[in-house]
């Protein structure tokens, strides 16, 4: 029964072991990521810069087809550009930097959709914004947990200054040099999970992935060691379930994932012993014992 | 300013002028006409020779089912007298065009008088309302999103003219179209309509012992999206291509395993690729069940210039020819 239901899918399909595989570098990678984004009151900027990867991935399609590598190099340079170029303006002029992310992930999106629309057909923006989960080939994979690790190790490496930052920014600022360099390469942190997730799961549902388990979690654990435990274990947790409910009841394995982790979070909301529905609102009996 | 307003009323004049006479009388000037599709565009220009100005809406390598129409589409819809289309709910956007433009010429429906395969009833009615309603509801939001909508649901597999006897009852539509706008010329559309059909008649002899020569066991052929029934059903073949494989936003992993499971069991050699569609989870398939890549297929569009499908009869060779090497090995 659970042989059928949960090993037989991925015991019979090579397809299944590496959609599963590429689900869980992408969770490993992206959900820490989410966790800080969530944590500096960032969550809508992953989004932001999910769309400003588009106008990249597209000019790398244009020059070489389907090609993996042109299309992760033309979306981490677009990201880069958007992320550096609104953290510039924000610096140097008086617009705050929510407002020229926003004009600037705009810009960027419709010129991919303008780039898309007017030279490849309509099938390649699809991919790029669904993804192909279930056609991961090997480099797809090799390149998915370079991503994972390179992010891991580059946010060990920063996790202290970013700690700071989440918790004083103005502090971090006045005591270090190192507070932009901070920022600029923890953005690209994010871009980079997000290029690496759109060739899993697409744009729109990398970014469900970077964030949906970091807000989940957020109902289970305080220390930041344990939210992005929490939230890497949620986020894999939902890509095993997700593939399988897509295996089982033929649904489109992307949405299904970021479905579950969307059903992980509404759980947490309700039942997270810190700071959820239940706990928050219940007498808490421990003290009138 | 006298001569600018009486040279701007002289030119409105010519041009009411122009739209009043019948377009027979203008004999060396060629028809305006436009074709939605590069296949159907290379019959009409074939029928129509140096008698029409043709414009084919959706070029070479374009996907018909989720084309948006541009605003020069629909100035060239405006000025042509005739417009030929596939039918059979294949360009969903068409009628809304037509509208938009005040397209007031003839509508030639190339597929009229086909004997239409009925869409046979998937397992999983789940996809094919799903698939429904994309294309109903949000086509014009969210064309890109049902890649292949058309094919997953629909009264009729739009698709006719991967069938030569097909062709034939398009050239004879499309000729009597033709001549029907412009009799002065009816003869010569109807000569190269008789060219035009004898190449068809030798190109299918050909065909029909290339896939006659196929093996009874080596009969089920993999393509990604389902496009090639009313060749399946002229030579006995069975073509799988399970629902949702067409558009990636739509496919579970049910579908492929249900494909993965049937290649191993039939084990069918060799999957095929097309040009309109993402080949990377043919490329999978193919890997995992040792099944070889067998060749690009050509299903909705003709290829480049340079290609090996630039012409309709190009085209159907191609296909023959590379599911017979492919399979016939």
């Amino acid at each position: 029964m659970i042989w059928d239901l949960m090993l037989a899918p991925f015991a019979d399909f090579g397809f299944m072991r590496r959609a599963l595989l590429g689900c869980i570098a992408v969770s490993v990678g992206a959900t820490p990521v989410g966790v800080f984004l969530m944590l500096r009151h960032m969550s809508l900027t992953g989004d932001a810069m999910a769309h400003a990867i588009l106008p990249g991935a597209a000019i790398g399609y244009l020059v070489s087809g389907l090609s993996l590598g042109a299309m992760t190099i033309g979306g981490l340079v677009a990201g880069m550009i958007v992320a550096l170029a609104s953290g510039f303006v924000a610096r140097v002029t008086s617009l705050r930097e929510d407002a020229s992310l926003a004009a600037f992930y705009l810009i960027s999106l419709a010129l991919g959709v303008l780039i898309v629309s007017n030279h490849g057909n309509s099938v390649d923006l699809m991919h790029v914004l669904f993804g192909t989960v279930l056609a991961l080939d090997d480099t797809a994979l090799i390149l998915l947990c370079s991503f994972a690790s390179l992010s891991v190790l580059v946010l060990a490496l920063l996790f202290r200054p970013l700690v700071l930052e989440c918790a004083d920014p103005q502090f971090l600022r006045s005591v270090s040099k190192l507070s932009g360099v901070t920022h600029f390469t923890f953005l690209a942190l994010v871009v980079m999970n997000l290029v690496g997730g759109f060739h899993a799961l697409g744009t729109l549902m990398a970014v469900g992935i970077m964030i949906l388990p970091g807000a989940a979690a957020r109902f289970w654990a305080e220390s930041i060691a344990g939210l992005i435990a929490v939230a890497a274990l949620i986020a894999m947790f939902s890509s095993l379930i997700g593939l399988l409910l897509s295996f089982h009841y033929s649904l489109p394995s992307g949405p299904a994932i970021i479905l579950v982790a969307g059903v992980g979070y509404g759980l947490s909301l309700i039942f997270g012993p810190v700071g959820g529905a239940i706990a928050q609102n219940l007498p808490r009996r421990k003290f009138e014992t | 300013m006298t001569s600018l307003r009486s040279v701007f009323a002289s030119a409105t004049a010519l041009a009411t002028l122009s739209f009043t006479i019948p377009t027979a009388s203008w004999a060396e000037q060629p028809i305006p006409v436009v074709a939605t599709f590069s296949i159907l565009g290379d019959m009409v220009e074939r029928i129509g020779g140096e008698h029409i100005a043709l414009t084919t809406l959706v070029g070479p390598e374009g996907d018909t089912h989720v084309y948006q129409p541009t605003p020069k589409a629909a100035r060239s819809v405006a000025e042509a007298d005739l417009l030929f289309m596939n039918g059979l709910e294949f360009e969903g956007w068409l009628e809304r065009l037509a509208e938009a433009a005040s397209f007031d010429g003839a509508m030639v429906v190339a597929t009229t008088g086909v004997s239409p395969i009925a869409f046979e009833e998937h397992e999983d009615d789940d996809h094919d309302e799903h698939a429904g309603h994309d294309e109903h509801d949000e086509h014009d939001e969210h064309a890109g999103h049902d890649e292949h909508a058309g094919h997953d649901h629909g009264t009729f597999d739009p698709h006719a003219w991967q069938s030569l006897d097909n062709a034939l009852i398009y050239a004879n539509n499309i000729a009597a179209g033709l001549a029907q706008a412009d009799p002065a010329n009816a003869s010569e559309y109807y000569t190269n309509r008789a060219a035009f059909v004898a190449e068809i008649v030798a190109l299918k002899s050909d065909i029909d012992a290339m896939m006659a020569a196929l093996p009874a066991d080596k009969r089920t052929v993999v393509t990604p999206h389902d496009a090639f029934g009313y060749f399946a059903e002229a030579y006995d073949l069975t073509f799988e291509a399970p629902q949702g494989m067409s558009t990636e936003s739509e496919v579970s992993a049910a579908d492929v395993a249900a494909l993965i499971t049937q290649i191993r069991r039939e084990s069918i050699s060799a999957v095929f690729i097309e040009s309109i569609t993402d080949n990377r989870m043919m490329e999978q398939i193919a890997n995992e069940t040792g099944a070889t890549i067998g060749g690009t297929l050509y299903s909705d569009a003709l290829s480049g210039e340079t290609g090996p499908a630039s012409t309709y009869l190009d085209m159907m060779r191609h296909n023959a020819t590379t599911l017979s090497d492919a399979l016939g090995s």
